[in-house]
């Protein structure tokens, strides 16, 4: 139960809680397969489930499968009532209201990038799937990377080839459910045919960085989940299941430094970087003028920045540190005169002893 | 294999983030598919759980016999890794890399038994999740409050040629928990109550994307020039980033296992080396307890199984020692344990200030303990 420590409930929290609970009941679920290159095995997965939810007892029906089928998928395709679809001139779309009618459990959709032809209700297919969900129809999909709006650019760098269908990654992180289709690249490259060996290591080059991507934006969407879900659900502080580096500014400290190193952690680790600084009432403007120079710097480094309001500093960033699942703790501390009890009568000294969990490093200026 | 001689097997392994994730199952499945296309596959070791369609996998697959081990009077099976030699396959699979040998083995763990198979050019397949991994011992505590006990050294993973991440959304794990699908009934409950938590469920399923994006990203093939292609991964540390080489400070403290782990992740991360450095205090002109030198011994060890470089060097002042020695390695970051305040460990504080004011440019990492939420 989400309470206050003098024991009554949080309203705050326990708004949360309901919004989480309805939102499990206003759609249906929707689950969505992740591959990050075809031949991965994302179809197959999906009717894979449909099959094992079929053999339960639950009723499945096909809304989209793919033109051309390999022969163990379309073996499976047959064991499943299709739906089918409706043809608009040169194209073909999902037909959203003879589903609807059906009123199946589940429906199974392939390719959930799919542009409708002209002519049809939605764009695109992933708006078809909204459709029936809020139709109360529970969905299974399956989507390539190569489609997601956001990571279109850095993926046709990859690639060199142009993606013209796509879906928002919003969509994809409302899923209630992703599973990633992982494989090795040279399974795939395999299954694709053969190439000579210049090709063929460009190729695994591409699939390998594509698959990080892939098992990365799936982390992205689980550790969204994590958060909301303890949030929903527990009075205690996050998990930190990701690195999450916590730079300490102030207008004195080496930021340049502290910053970068901030910033190359946190890319190695692809974890998050966060620049704090703590406000401080009367601040000469020489300090002033570095202080937001150096927060310039952090928003470069693609930090997320924040100002804690002024008090006990120590207090405010172990709290904010709490809060946000931080895992390591970069702080500053002066060489210069009355070092022992700058460090260790001082803040810095309480920080350590109370860091629960958290590295904290020292860098000296 | 072609050839005369043959080279060191093919490693590849399954990593999932619970039982039932299901890679077993994706083992036996790709042990099938060898088959198929006419590979020698035998299976070195499997565990049915008593779950039918894994057992279902093994139709058709060879399984060279356990061997039976008595321990205690009583009576054990561990994987035959001699009969497994001797039979000599192409390809072995093997579950449950973790896993412990029943005392009295001729090797302690199920890895060291596959590093063998591999040293005889055996490719083997395997299995493990995530919190086995060695680096995530603590992290893993202070998620689940359970401190995992079977652990595989992070460069054992590292080894692998291959790792692939088995993959289901916790709900759906949850639910085959319930039907009775990963356990029997009375342990399934048990399970639930405690490691099958679903905040758990996904915190681990977290960390095991994250690291099988980091294992993939430390197997990147090399790039290769393409013309008007920009890189989207970073670049190697070449001009203008200095190096990073961490230090350990080891200690007998009981806090030091837990610092070699978290320092051996951070370096792995990095790309940075690492090394380890015990200070044998001479100013105090005596010598350390039993008990003492025992636990010190121990995090030595322990540092070595990690792979992690050890020395054992003395010293009248053992910061001015420890620093000295960080510099004339190249050392960019000390790692040490957080010292516990209590009134005993007063002077432990005082170490840490001098090192922190000797060390100049150097950073100074103070870890503190994991505990469970």
């Amino acid at each position: 139960m989400a309470s206050n420590p003098d024991g009554r409930p949080d309203p705050e929290r326990l708004l949360r809680q309901l919004e989480f609970e309805e939102r499990r009941l206003r759609r249906a679920p929707l689950k969505v397969f992740l591959g990050y290159a075809s031949g991965v095995g994302k179809s197959f997965r999906m009717l894979d489930e449909g099959r094992r939810r079929k053999e339960r007892g639950e009723d499945v029906v096909i809304g989209a499968v793919q033109q051309k089928l390999s022969a163990k998928v379309a073996e499976l395709v047959s064991r499943f009532e299709v739906v089918p679809p409706v043809r608009s001139g040169q194209g073909y779309a999902m037909d959203v209201p003879a589903i609807a009618l059906r009123r199946p459990k589940v429906c199974l959709v392939d390719e959930l990038a799919h542009r409708n032809p002209p002519g049809c209700e939605n764009e695109h297919r992933w708006q078809d799937v909204e459709q029936l969900l809020t139709a109360g129809i529970a969905v299974i999909t399956a989507v390539n990377l190569n489609h997601i709006e956001e990571l279109r650019d850095t993926v046709e760098q990859i690639t060199g080839k142009q993606v013209s269908e796509t879906v928002p990654k919003a969509f994809l992180m409302r899923a209630e459910e992703i599973a990633v289709v992982d494989a090795p690249p040279d399974e795939i490259l395999e299954r694709l045919g053969a190439r000579s060996e210049g090709d063929r290591l460009v190729a695994e080059r591409r699939l390998s960085e594509l698959r990080e991507m892939a098992l990365l934006l799936a982390a992205e969407a689980v550790d969204l989940q994590l958060q909301s879900y303890i949030e929903a659900h527990a009075a205690s502080h996050p998990i930190g299941a990701q690195e999450r580096i916590m730079v300490c500014i102030t207008p004195r400290s080496n930021a340049r430094v502290m910053i970068e190193s901030g910033r190359r952690n946190a890319q190695r680790f692809r974890g998050e970087l966060i620049v704090v600084y703590v406000r401080q009432p009367f601040v000469p403007a020489a300090d002033q003028a570095m202080l937001e120079s150096n927060l310039a710097l952090a928003r470069e480094a693609g930090a997320r920045v924040e100002v804690l309001e002024p008090g006990d500093p120590v207090e405010a960033i172990l709290e904010f540190a709490n809060e946000n699942a931080v895992t390591q703790i970069f702080v500053g501390h002066s060489l210069r005169r009355n070092w022992r009890t700058r460090l260790f009568g001082g803040p810095i000294d309480r920080l350590i002893r109370r860091a629960e969990g958290i590295d904290v490093r020292i860098f000296p200026h | 294999m072609t050839g005369a001689t043959r080279n060191r097997g093919r490693f590849k392994t399954y990593l999932g983030y619970a039982a039932g994730v299901g890679k077993t199952y994706q083992m036996l499945e790709e042990g099938q598919q060898l088959k198929a296309k006419g590979a020698d596959v035998v299976i070195g070791y499997f565990e049915p759980h008593g779950r039918r369609d894994t057992i279902a996998r093994c139709q058709g697959l060879e399984t060279v016999p356990r061997r039976r081990v008595v321990y205690r009077g009583a009576e054990f099976e561990e994987m035959d890794t001699p009969a497994i030699l001797r039979r000599n396959p192409e390809t072995c699979l093997v579950d449950e890399l973790a896993h412990t040998n029943v005392p009295g083995s001729e090797r302690a763990k199920r890895w060291e038994d596959v590093v063998v198979l591999l040293d005889a050019g055996i490719n083997v397949v395997a299995t493990m999740n995530v919190q086995h991994l060695e680096s995530l011992n603590d992290q893993v505590l202070q998620i689940t409050g359970v401190r995992v006990r079977e652990t595989l050294p992070d460069w054992v993973l590292k080894q692998a040629d291959e790792v692939v991440m088995v993959d289901l959304p916790p709900a759906a794990l949850l639910n085959r928990l319930a039907r009775g699908a990963v356990y029997a009934p009375d342990k399934a409950e048990r399970a639930l109550g405690n490691f099958f938590k679903e905040s758990n469920l996904v915190a681990l399923r977290e960390i095991a994307l994250r690291q099988t994006a980091h294992e993939v990203d430390l197997r990147q093939p090399e790039a290769v020039d393409e013309p008007g292609r920009a890189g989207v991964t970073e670049a190697a540390p070449g001009a203008g980033a200095r190096a990073e080489r961490i230090l350990v400070h080891i200690t007998s403290s009981p806090n030091t296992a837990m610092l070699l782990r978290r320092a051996r992740r951070v370096a792995d991360y990095l790309h940075a080396d690492c090394l380890a450095v015990h200070i044998a205090d001479t100013g105090k002109g005596m010598r350390p307890a039993a008990a003492e030198s025992d636990a010190l011994d121990e995090h030595l060890n322990f540092a070595r199984r990690l792979h992690i470089e050890t020395r054992v060097l003395e010293g009248e002042d053992a910061a001015r020692t420890l620093v000295n020695f960080a510099r004339s390695r190249n050392v960019s970051q000390i790692y040490m344990a957080r010292p516990r305040y209590s009134l005993a460990e007063r002077t432990a504080g005082n170490f840490i200030h001098r090192v922190v004011r000797l060390a100049g440019d150097m950073q100074v990492i103070l870890v503190a303990e994991h505990r469970p939420r």
